[in-house]
């Protein structure tokens, strides 16, 4: 038998009430490749997300990381288990230190978790990992500003850097460039290149440019199903894409 | 920044460069060597003092503990004096048993406390935090009443209105400690409470510590990094009411009485003045707060009954002008004093000082008459306020005071605009001069 997906969804449901959200998604996302979610807005990108993350759960279906059914749990057993995720919306710690950011991030993984008994300015693998990580995002020179101050483009980096500080392999990315410039756009995906290597990355993006450029495979998600997930060349030729979305939103 | 202040902001990135540069430790080694000389330094050398630097310290260790929620973990409780009262209970009842013969010596019996406000705290606490916000402050205020109303009930633990008594005295006699001196119980209260603030100051950098800021930020991020936001929020509160008890179990060495209004809401409602007075924003702020609030608890009470409503009048004048409390006035100068430019400031601000010490001395007057007249009636209209003798059913006082209030205010406000120039100036120097 082959190698059970990195992550694995069956026959997801998600109602809001009376209103279907998610209707039956079904989708393998294969370890060690770069996944984009595509889609009009409103097909149920960030919703599918909050489910396999564990912000609420599904009406109906199972998911599974790396083989173990993980449906249900509450967001920290999932990103125990290896999974982490960025927001749409930033999401950070305002009143702590950029570095405090990142080390809280970095806590968990290290096997400190609840611990009275570390001084967390001494411990070395902390210190390291967490230096390395604000190396990589670039943010290393305002790691004593507190992250509430810092501008839009450096705390979608933070962002990012929260989300792979833990070492998770399974990581998603809801929209990381969101509201980005050209240029601060060109960085983010060089950013997220490099951080996603030897990872699973699936990515929900509304920049074609970066979904095309990033992505190994590409789900498109229209209205709570998903209607295809291929390459990127052959999404790009698919009819029934392009009918559904492609053709209208491309840019 | 028009008028010149200096924002909050600026100076936190300055804090957080401090932080990580590592802590020394000479203003330990200083405040413990203070502690150990303040009782025998001509002067303050009384009871009366021993006994009220015991208070401030009881109340420091009991008005960090309660910011270890607040400040720290972002959990307003209105029922924290329920740790502190049975960690006392707890403590009071140590006491007693070490008087029928329990063979520990009284230094241990904070650990009582201490135990008990962790047995307390997690039992309550696995209720309590299982939500924060303005559930968490109304599950608090609760349980509060319910406690009091348990404790004149259980009569048995809690020994009703008279509450629970023991002899400090009557213990096994560690080198010859017997404990019959205020000068030995202030030695034993300040060990505890320098121990205490040591450890609570240790729990700020340990990754517990540090989550708990991260949850009091932002619960729902902290629990896609691996932490369990209630798990968090429990420790800290278990942790917290530990030392609350420790707080309660030093009460009952000093005082060798627990009775109920050691866990009220009064109690409650004190140590939040305090935490606030002295600012929760920084670790150190609430036992400043502990000992302004502890001092004027003491004194104040002695020149007039209405000391109550003086300390709401100065909790609503922090809150409002102040928040950050008077840490955060502190370290609005440190800067300031770093660079040898408080001169600039010193001149607006007694400048200020003269109106404001003439409107709040028309204010109190209105207010000591008015509160006379309305609880002692009896004692007619002659009266004797800050020495002088007046009848206040003519209109003079009335006047004064009014005229005092007004004029006061009037020229406290005028006054501000040099308290601005002088802060323009301060920082205008200071940008020249190269500071960031």
């Amino acid at each position: 038998m082959s190698p059970s997906p990195a992550l694995q969804l069956q026959e997801v449901h998600k109602s809001f009430g009376p209103t279907p959200i998610i209707r039956g998604v079904t989708l393998d996302v294969v370890a060690g490749e770069r996944h984009a979610v595509i889609g009009p807005n409103g097909a149920g990108k960030s919703t599918l997300f909050n489910i396999v993350s564990g912000r609420f759960p599904p009406t109906r279906g199972t998911v599974r990381l790396k083989g173990t059914d993980i449906t249900g749990q509450p967001p920290f057993e999932i990103n125990r288990r290896g999974l982490s995720r960025s927001f749409q919306v930033t999401n950070i710690f305002p009143r702590l230190s950029v570095h405090e950011n990142v080390r809280c991030s970095v806590l968990w993984s290290l096997r400190y978790r609840y611990s009275l008994w570390h001084r967390v300015d001494r411990l070395r693998d902390v210190e390291d990992r967490t230096e390395r990580i604000l190396a990589q995002i670039n943010l290393s020179a305002r790691q004593d500003v507190p992250a509430g101050v810092l501008t839009y483009a450096e705390q979608r980096a933070l962002e990012i850097g929260i989300t792979i500080a833990g070492g998770a392999d399974v990581i998603l990315l809801d929209e990381p460039t969101a509201g980005m410039s050209h240029s601060e756009t060109e960085y983010a995906v060089e950013l997220i290149r490099g951080l996603s290597g030897g990872k699973t990355l699936v990515i929900v993006e509304h920049d074609m440019g970066v979904v095309f450029n990033l992505a190994d495979r590409i789900s498109v998600l229209v209205y709570g199903e998903i209607i295809a997930t291929d390459t990127p060349d052959r999404i790009r030729a698919n009819r029934a894409v392009q009918d559904a979305y492609l053709g209208t939103e491309h840019h | 920044m028009m008028d010149g202040r200096p924002s909050a902001a600026v100076s936190v990135p300055l804090a957080g460069v401090a932080a990580r540069r590592g802590r020394r430790a000479w203003p330990w080694l200083l405040a413990a060597a203070g502690l150990c000389v303040l009782p025998l330094v001509p002067g303050l050398d009384s009871n009366f003092v021993r006994s009220l630097v015991s208070q401030m310290g009881i109340a420091a260790v009991f008005a960090l503990s309660f910011n270890m929620l607040l400040g720290q973990t972002g959990l307003l409780s209105f029922g924290h004096a329920v740790y502190f009262g049975l960690g006392g209970y707890v403590a009071i009842h140590g006491m007693r048993l070490i008087n029928a013969g329990l063979p520990i010596p009284i230094p241990l019996v904070p650990l009582f406390g201490a135990a008990g406000g962790l047995f307390f705290g997690v039992l309550i606490g696995s209720v309590t935090t299982k939500r924060a916000g303005t559930v968490f402050a109304m599950i608090t205020l609760g349980l509060g009443e319910l406690v009091v109303a348990a404790s004149l009930m259980l009569t048995r633990f809690f020994g009703g209105e008279e509450g629970i008594t023991a002899n400090r005295t009557r213990a096994p006699h560690l080198f010859g400690l017997t404990f019959a001196s205020q000068l030995e119980v202030y030695y034993l209260i300040a060990f505890w409470a320098f121990l205490s603030v040591a450890l609570m100051s240790a729990f700020t950098r340990t990754p517990l510590g540090r989550m708990c800021n991260a949850v009091r930020d932002n619960p729902e991020r902290a629990e896609f990094v691996g932490y369990n936001p209630q798990r968090v929020r429990l420790l800290a509160f278990a942790v917290s009411a530990m030392f609350a008890g420790v707080a309660g179990g030093l009460h009952a060495v000093n005082y060798e009485i627990v009775a109920a209004e050691a866990l009220g809401a009064a109690r409650s409602g004190a140590v939040l003045l305090m935490a606030f007075v002295g600012g929760i924003g920084s670790f150190f702020g609430p036992i400043l707060g502990a000992m302004v609030i502890t001092w004027l608890q003491v004194s104040l009470s002695d020149y007039t009954t209405a000391w109550q409503l003086y300390f709401g009048i100065l909790f609503i004048i922090i809150v409002l002008f102040a928040p950050g409390g008077l840490a955060w006035l502190i370290a609005l100068h440190l800067p300031l004093a770093r660079a040898r430019m408080l001169h600039t400031v010193l001149p607006g601000y007694l400048a200020a000082l003269a109106p404001a010490l003439v409107m709040v001395l028309g204010g109190s007057l209105l207010l000591e008459i008015n509160y006379r007249l309305a609880t002692k009636p009896e004692l007619g209209t002659r009266m004797s306020l800050f020495w002088v003798a007046m009848d206040v059913s003519r209109p003079w006082p009335w006047i004064a005071g009014l005229a005092m209030l007004a004029g006061g205010f009037y020229a406290f406000r005028r006054s501000w605009a040099l308290v601005a120039a002088g802060w323009h100036a301060a920082s205008e120097r200071m940008r020249e001069d190269g500071a960031p």
